[in-house]
This record gives structure tokens, C-alpha cells and sequence, in this order.
């Protein structure tokens, strides 16, 4: 008798295993989400699609670095999933039905070498070394030194927020205009008198951030918004047209609570 | 033979006859989609406008499309390459075709192919840590990113090409040329200058056309030291060439500004052409002389 | 006989000389530090992680194996479909094209090829493949096809040349039929021109960058074969500069060690065509 009621049990939860494999192989995702756009977007979206797949083995998630307005495009033209915007869309974007969703904030940090003295302006002072105005370091309180702007290419996420922030646009002049963050950070810190801009999530001990208005860049001011030159990280979809499972998976997973310390990990901070 | 081999060799000729004109489809097939895809562009611009206008802003809200300065700037960057790449070249090739024992000549012809063997990232890569803030530090300048970092760079990658091809061509002078000139009186190292040199003339002459090829060609290494901004050239300035100018926006572009990209696109298909024409009169010259 | 030259003569002996020496000392001395400089920078972090995993975001850790496979595919897959159009062309240039004026077009035409830039390819690349296929290997493949046919072809058409006529003429005269000749005597006498068109080619293939980047994108996904072809991937060399780009620590030591990697892989490419030639000058002496 007693063994005969083992072996139910048994059969039973040999059966509720099965039984919760199939559901389980039933939910199970597949297919690719394929994503393009915005190159300071790459340490963020890359965190976030490792986990996904991690999560989701049978899907493939693609990212392809090509720059925030190529990524919208790509969406349009539905070449992608989901664009990668390191920029607001502007309004005839989201006229042509497009939509955003904010995923994360990112602070555009002003870098100079380790060893320039100054390590605090303005957002005037910025644009007006930016635009020529100023052209001594001594004149803002450094060294007897030309000031040599190192910025991105026309086009550029970065650039464009930089540019909107400070009001500078098409004004600057600068020195070398590089196409990624890392050549700007390694450019800054080849030379003691340069100045730049790259995105928070990317610096490294090569340079140094300045304090903008007295306030450092960090996650903390950036969420609470003291830290003036930020700008948003932005989940680019079609505004009638529906995701596929497994892409409005990733989107759901990545704009939810669980992915904000993966966000925050890569620099970033979260919108959600 | 019977009809149906004859067939079969008619069919077999035929293929080949298509692997072959497999090249100039490939030339015609570049040639027409640069020309299609260039031409828009410089009918919205205007040609004059094109070629001759000195500003280069293609993202304000009224872009202008000027590329002289990258036109100048590309033939400023490649004479430079030449006028230090050139002289090298050609004495290490003399060197290695005449006067270099066996031994040497072999440790120097391997070092040149590892140059021309070197992507040319890794050139852009060494330039940016080592030669850019070297010009800054030598010449007292705010920033080495320049014309001239780029013209170092270029002159190190085109002296595999001429030395190479200055080579063969010394080393194709009939000896007897050498003998005589000996045989009067010359001294070895005149001869090699005096009569070997002027007889591989045309040759010496192809290698100096293929190095300005090569040299205005390129463009992820002088993308990494020059600076790219779009100014009139002047050796301690930051400049952009016809080839930085695409690469370096292409992938952002969009609209009339992505035409354009293909117009400069056109523009250096064009330089390209010349230049080929040329290297193969000075070939042809060295066949038939 | 030295008592005779004059001092002038001396003076322009002894200048020539010196600048002979002292540019190929120039060249040999950057040659070394460029190998010197990478390998330094490269070699130290140059570890088995590296090469035998693909990069991770998560635990931030860089690995090259996806771009070795991808390289590996990109270069097979060219060689797959340029070494019948390089050496069907150097066939029929040798031994059909009866008209001399076809064959100066066709030279004139691989002449032209050889001279563009690779950014050109590109671009057409870009307009041509890219915008068929989507950027993937497939459509990096095809554009280096373009850009490697010369070479095949002139390698081939080089050892073509080297068959003896003779040896046409007896099979000619045993009767054999032309596609014969070439399938039993002049193809097999081509193999080290194949050889060395396959070498020459896939050291190009191997320092492409400016053509591949729009055409076959720069994903580090670890694919198969197949998959891998229709899927965008980065060869060393791309990821070798999309590495020296990226602000991630250790991407400037990855960028360094892929250097490095190419560097040893092109003296091995310069080693082994040495060796090719060698290996045929000798049997053909026999």
C-alpha cells in the first residue's frame, strides 16, 4: 500500500514536471531583436541585451553602433526593431509616427587633461570657450595656454546635445572633431591644454570631468537634473506598428525596474 | 572533332570570355553607380559652388557643400607624402637592388613587406599615441593633429609601394649598360646613378605615380591624425581630405549631405582615374622602351 | 686607379652612398619600431581569454573570438568566389583572347581596379551588396571580391605564362581538344600563381577595414559559417579599430593585442608566400 501511493506521488510529480516544462517551452522566446543607432548608447544597450539573451536563450538580440540619426532612420524604414536615439526625436520625427520612450539619462561630462589647474566652469564660460570668445587658458584662471577644443562630427548624438545645452550650435570652433567618444578621450589626454566632451558613462582616469556651475556629474545630479549638460537615452519604435514578441520583450524588460542597475552599472541612470 | 565537342569548346570559350570581362564589368559597374549616386548632388549645388566653395558645413540649418578644402588638402597632404616618401624610397631601392649583400637585402626587402603588410589602422593607431603629441611637443603648436601628422604617416605607408616597384625596375637594366659604363671609368655607386637609375626611369616613375595613389587614397589612418576639421590647409592646421570627409560622416548622413558624400566620392573616383591613366602611359613607356 | 677620381667625384660617391645607407637604415628602423612599438603595447595582453571568448558587457571583459571566426569566414568565403573569376579571366587572357585589343581592355581594366581606394569599394559596396543583402559578411565578401580580383588575376596570368608552349603544342598535337589542354596541362602548371594569388589575397582581406565597415557592419556575435555569412560581423582589423574607439577599459589593450596578432599573422602571410615560391621554383627546376 505504501509503496503504491509512492509511486502516484511519483507519477504525479513526474507529470507536474512535464506538465510545467511544456508551459515553460511554451513561453519560451525566440527570434531576434535587432537594434541600431546612437554610439554613446553601446555600454548601456550592450548590458542590457546580454542579460535579455541570458534570460532568453533562444533569442538573438543585434546592436549595431551607426549613430543616433541613422538609427532612427533604420527604424523607419524598418530595417531594425528598435532605434537607439541619444538625442530627443525631434518634432518632424515624431510627426513621420514615430515614438520615444526615454530609457536612461546620461550626463555629457567636460573633460580636460589630469593636469590642467581648472577644474570648475560655467555653462557661459563653456560656450564662450567653445565658440572662440575665449582663447587663453589664463583667461578663465589656468595657465598662459591656447585653449584647444576637441569635439565629435557633425551629426553626432553627443555633439548635438552638447551643442543644444550650451548654445552653441554651429558656432563652434573647434580643433579636431573626432567620430567616436573614445578618440575624444584619448585626444584630451594626449594633450595638456585640450578641453572636451564625452558621455559620463565612458570616462576613464585618463582625464579628468570638471564641475559644471559647482556641480560634479554624477548619477545623483543628473537624476535630480542640478547637473546641467545631460541628455536622454531614447527606445526609438514605430508609434502604430506593433514589436515582435520577442522585441516587446526586451523593450518591457528594459524599461522595468530590474534593468536599472544594469543601466546604472554601465553609467547611465535610469529613467524608471 | 564532332559537332558536339565542337560545341562544348565553343561553350567553354564563352565562359571564360565572361570570367574575363568579369573586371571590366566590375569597373563599369563602380564607375556608373558612383556617377548616378555622385551626380544629384552636384546639380543641387551647383558644380562651380561644388568644387570651388571654401566652406564645408553640410549639418547647419543652410548647409554649404564647398570642398576645395579638402581638394587642397588631399593634394597638399599627398605632395608632402611624396616629397619625403619619394627620396627615401628611392635610395633604399637603389640600396637594395645594387649595393646590399644577399644577407642585408633580404632583412630589409622582409621589413618592407611587413610595412606595406601593416593595416592601416595600426598606422593611424601608432600615429595618434606616438606622432601627434610628438608634433605638439616639437614644434610648440596647441595641438600636433594636423596636415603634417598626416603627411608622415602617409609617406611611411606609400614606401613599401615605390621601393618595391622602383626594385624591379633597377634590377630589370640590362647589365650591359652597367658593364660599359664600369668599363669607362665610372666608379660603381655612379653608375648606379649616373646610367642605371636614368635607364629605369620609367619604372621609378610608375612606383612615384602609385605612391601618390596609394597616398590619396587612404583614409582610416589619416582619418585618426589629422583633426578633421574642415579647414583650408596649412601645415599645423586640423584638416580633413576627400577620404576622411567620407568616412567620417557617412555613417551619420542623411539628405542632400549624404549626395554630397557621394559627390566628393566622385571627385576622388576622378583624381583616382588620372592617376591611373597616368601610371599605365609611364608603364607602357617602360615595356616598349 | 682610386688616385684618379677627383675630389668632387669622391665627395658625390661618398653622398650617394650615404643616402643610400642611411634611407634604408630609415626604413628598416620604422619598420622595427612600428613591430617594436605594437608588439610591446599588444603582447602583454594578449591572453588565452581573450582570443577563446566573446566580449561581455556584463562582466566587462573583452574576447576576440567572434572576429577571429569572422575573418576566417570572410576570407574563405572571397577566396571561394574570386579564384574562379581571377583565374578563369587569366585563362582566357592567356589562352583564348584572340583579339589584342579585348585584352588591353581587360588589363587596363584590372589596372584600374587595382588603383581604388578601398573606400571607394565601400561605398559601392554599400550601394550595390549592403543594399541587397543588408549589411553582413556576405555583402563584405563580394565587395572584396571586387577588390581582390586583380590580384588573383595577375598572379595567375604571372605563372600562366611560365607553362611552357611546348607543352601546349604536344597535347595540341596528340590530338587533345583546347578546353582539354587547359583543364590537364596549363591549370595544373598555374597552381603556384593560384597559390600565391590565395596568400596575397587574404593578407589584403585580413588589413581591410575601410570597405568592410559599411558594408559588413561590426557585430561581435559568435555564428557558424552560414549564419555568420548572412549576419554583420567585424574582422580583426574592424575590431581593431572599433576597439581603439571605444572608451571601455581594457579596449585600447585589446585593439593593441589584435595589432599584434595581425602583425605575427602577416609576417606568417610574407613567410609562407616565400615559401610557395620557393617550394615551385625548385620542383620546376627539376
Amino acid at each position: 500500500m505504501k509503496k503504491k501511493t509512492q509511486k502516484l506521488l511519483g507519477l504525479v510529480m513526474a507529470a507536474a514536471v512535464a506538465a510545467s516544462m511544456l508551459a515553460g517551452c511554451s513561453r519560451k522566446l525566440s527570434g531576434t531583436v535587432a537594434t541600431d543607432g546612437s554610439t554613446s548608447m553601446e555600454k548601456v544597450i550592450g548590458a542590457l541585451g546580454e542579460a535579455f539573451m541570458e534570460q532568453n536563450d533562444g533569442v538573438t538580440f543585434t546592436y549595431n553602433p551607426t549613430g543616433s540619426s541613422p538609427g532612427i532612420q533604420a527604424v523607419q524604414e524598418g530595417s531594425c526593431d528598435i532605434g537607439l536615439s541619444s538625442r530627443a526625436l525631434k518634432e518632424d520625427e515624431k510627426n513621420s509616427g514615430l515614438t520615444e520612450t526615454i530609457l536612461a539619462l546620461d550626463g555629457i561630462a567636460v573633460i580636460v587633461h589630469p593636469d590642467n589647474p581648472i577644474s570648475d566652469l560655467d555653462v557661459d564660460t563653456i560656450a564662450r570657450l567653445y565658440t572662440g570668445e575665449i582663447t587663453n587658458w589664463k583667461d578663465v584662471g589656468g595657465n598662459d595656454a591656447p585653449v584647444v577644443l576637441i569635439g565629435r562630427e557633425a551629426g553626432s548624438g553627443t555633439r548635438e546635445g552638447f551643442e543644444s545645452i550650451t548654445d552653441t550650435k554651429e558656432k563652434c570652433q573647434y580643433r579636431q572633431e573626432l567620430t567616436s567618444t573614445g578618440n575624444v578621450i584619448t585626444a584630451v589626454a594626449q594633450n595638456p591644454d585640450a578641453i572636451g566632451y564625452a558621455s559620463l558613462a565612458s570616462l576613464d582616469d585618463s582625464v579628468r570631468a570638471l564641475t559644471v556651475g559647482g556641480v560634479a556629474p554624477s548619477e545623483e545630479t543628473v537624476k535630480d537634473g542640478s547637473y546641467a549638460i545631460q541628455r536622454p537615452f531614447v527606445l526609438v519604435t514605430k508609434t502604430d506598428a506593433k514589436l515582435s514578441e520577442a522585441a516587446q520583450a526586451f523593450f518591457d524588460f528594459a524599461t522595468s525596474a530590474d534593468a536599472a542597475p544594469l543601466i546604472s552599472k554601465a553609467g547611465a541612470v535610469a529613467a524608471n | 572533332m564532332g559537332k558536339h565537342q565542337r560545341f562544348i569548346e565553343k561553350l567553354i570559350h564563352g565562359i571564360f570570355l565572361l570570367l574575363g570581362l568579369v573586371t571590366v564589368g566590375c569597373v563599369l559597374l563602380i564607375t556608373v553607380y558612383l556617377i548616378l549616386s555622385g551626380i544629384p548632388a552636384i546639380r543641387q549645388i551647383g558644380l562651380l559652388d561644388f568644387l570651388l566653395g571654401d566652406t564645408w558645413e553640410s549639418t547647419a540649418k543652410e548647409p554649404s557643400f564647398g570642398i576645395l578644402p579638402f581638394i587642397l588638402t588631399s593634394v597638399y597632404g599627398t605632395a608632402g607624402a611624396i616629397l619625403f616618401g619619394v627620396p627615401v624610397g628611392f635610395f633604399t631601392a637603389v640600396y637594395l637592388a645594387k649595393l646590399a649583400p644577399a644577407k642585408v637585402k633580404s632583412v630589409v626587402e622582409s621589413a618592407v613587406s611587413l610595412l606595406a603588410g601593416i593595416p592601416s589602422v595600426v598606422y593611424g593607431l601608432v600615429g595618434m599615441l606616438v606622432l601627434v603629441p610628438g608634433i605638439r611637443a616639437l614644434f610648440h603648436v596647441p595641438d600636433g593633429a594636423s596636415l603634417l601628422a598626416a603627411m608622415i604617416v602617409l609617406s611611411v605607408m606609400i614606401l613599401p609601394s615605390i621601393i618595391k616597384v622602383s626594385v624591379t625596375a633597377l634590377e630589370a637594366v640590362p647589365k650591359e649598360y652597367e658593364d660599359a659604363s664600369l668599363a669607362l671609368g665610372a666608379t660603381p655607386i655612379e653608375t648606379y646613378f649616373k646610367v642605371s637609375a636614368p635607364a629605369a626611369k620609367s619604372g621609378v616613375a610608375a612606383a612615384v605615380v602609385l605612391g601618390v595613389g596609394r597616398a590619396i587614397g587612404e583614409a582610416m589612418a589619416v582619418m585618426m591624425v589629422s583633426g578633421n576639421v574642415p579647414n583650408m590647409p596649412a601645415l599645423f592646421q586640423s584638416v580633413r581630405f576627400l577620404t576622411t570627409a567620407v568616412a567620417s560622416e557617412m555613417a551619420y548622413s542623411g539628405g542632400l549631405q549624404r549626395q554630397a558624400l557621394f559627390s566628393i566620392a566622385l571627385v576622388l573616383f576622378l583624381f583616382i582615374m588620372l592617376i591611373n591613366a597616368a601610371l599605365n602611359f609611364f608603364l607602357k613607356r617602360d615595356k616598349e622602351g | 686607379m682610386n688616385t684618379t677620381i677627383s675630389s668632387g667625384r669622391r665627395f658625390y660617391i661618398g653622398l650617394m652612398k650615404g643616402l643610400m645607407v642611411l634611407s634604408a637604415a630609415l626604413t628598416c628602423g620604422l619598420a622595427l619600431f612600428l613591430i617594436g612599438f605594437v608588439l610591446c603595447k599588444g603582447v602583454p595582453s594578449l591572453t588565452w581569454e581573450l582570443v577563446s571568448t566573446k566580449p561581455s558587457y556584463l562582466n566587462d571583459t573583452i574576447g576576440i573570438l567572434p572576429d577571429i571566426l569572422n575573418t576566417v569566414y570572410i576570407i574563405v568565403a572571397t577566396l571561394l568566389i574570386v579564384l574562379p573569376l581571377g583565374v578563369g579571366a587569366a585563362i582566357y587572357l592567356t589562352e583564348y583572347a584572340a583579339s589584342k585589343r579585348l585584352v588591353a581592355v581587360i588589363e587596363y581594366a584590372a589596372e584600374t581596379l587595382s588603383g581604388i581606394p578601398s573606400i571607394i569599394f565601400g561605398l559601392v559596396g554599400m550601394l550595390v551588396f549592403a543594399n541587397t543583402f543588408g549589411k553582413c559578411l556576405l555583402a563584405g565578401a563580394l565587395t572584396l571580391v571586387i577588390m581582390n580580383l586583380p590580384t588573383v588575376m595577375r598572379t595567375a596570368q604571372e605563372s600562366l605564362k611560365t607553362v611552357p608552349t611546348s607543352l601546349r603544342e604536344g597535347a595540341f598535337g596528340l590530338g587533345a581538344g583546347k578546353w582539354r589542354v587547359v583543364r590537364t596541362v596549363v591549370l595544373p602548371g598555374c597552381v603556384d600563381g593560384i597559390i600565391t594569388g590565395c596568400i596575397l589575397s587574404a593578407g589584403r582581406i585580413m588589413g581591410e577595414s575601410a570597405a568592410l565597415l559599411f558594408t559588413a557592419g561590426f557585430a561581435h556575435a559568435l555564428n557558424g559559417f552560414f549564419s555568420g555569412l548572412g549576419s554583420p560581423g567585424a574582422t580583426l582589423t574592424v575590431a581593431l579599430y572599433l576597439y581603439a574607439n571605444e572608451p571601455r577599459p581594457g579596449a585600447k589593450e585589446a585593439s593593441f593585442a589584435i595589432a599584434a596578432i595581425l602583425m605575427l599573422l602577416t609576417l606568417a602571410i610574407n613567410f609562407a608566400a616565400v615559401l610557395v615560391g620557393r617550394y615551385f621554383k625548385k620542383r620546376s627546376a627539376l
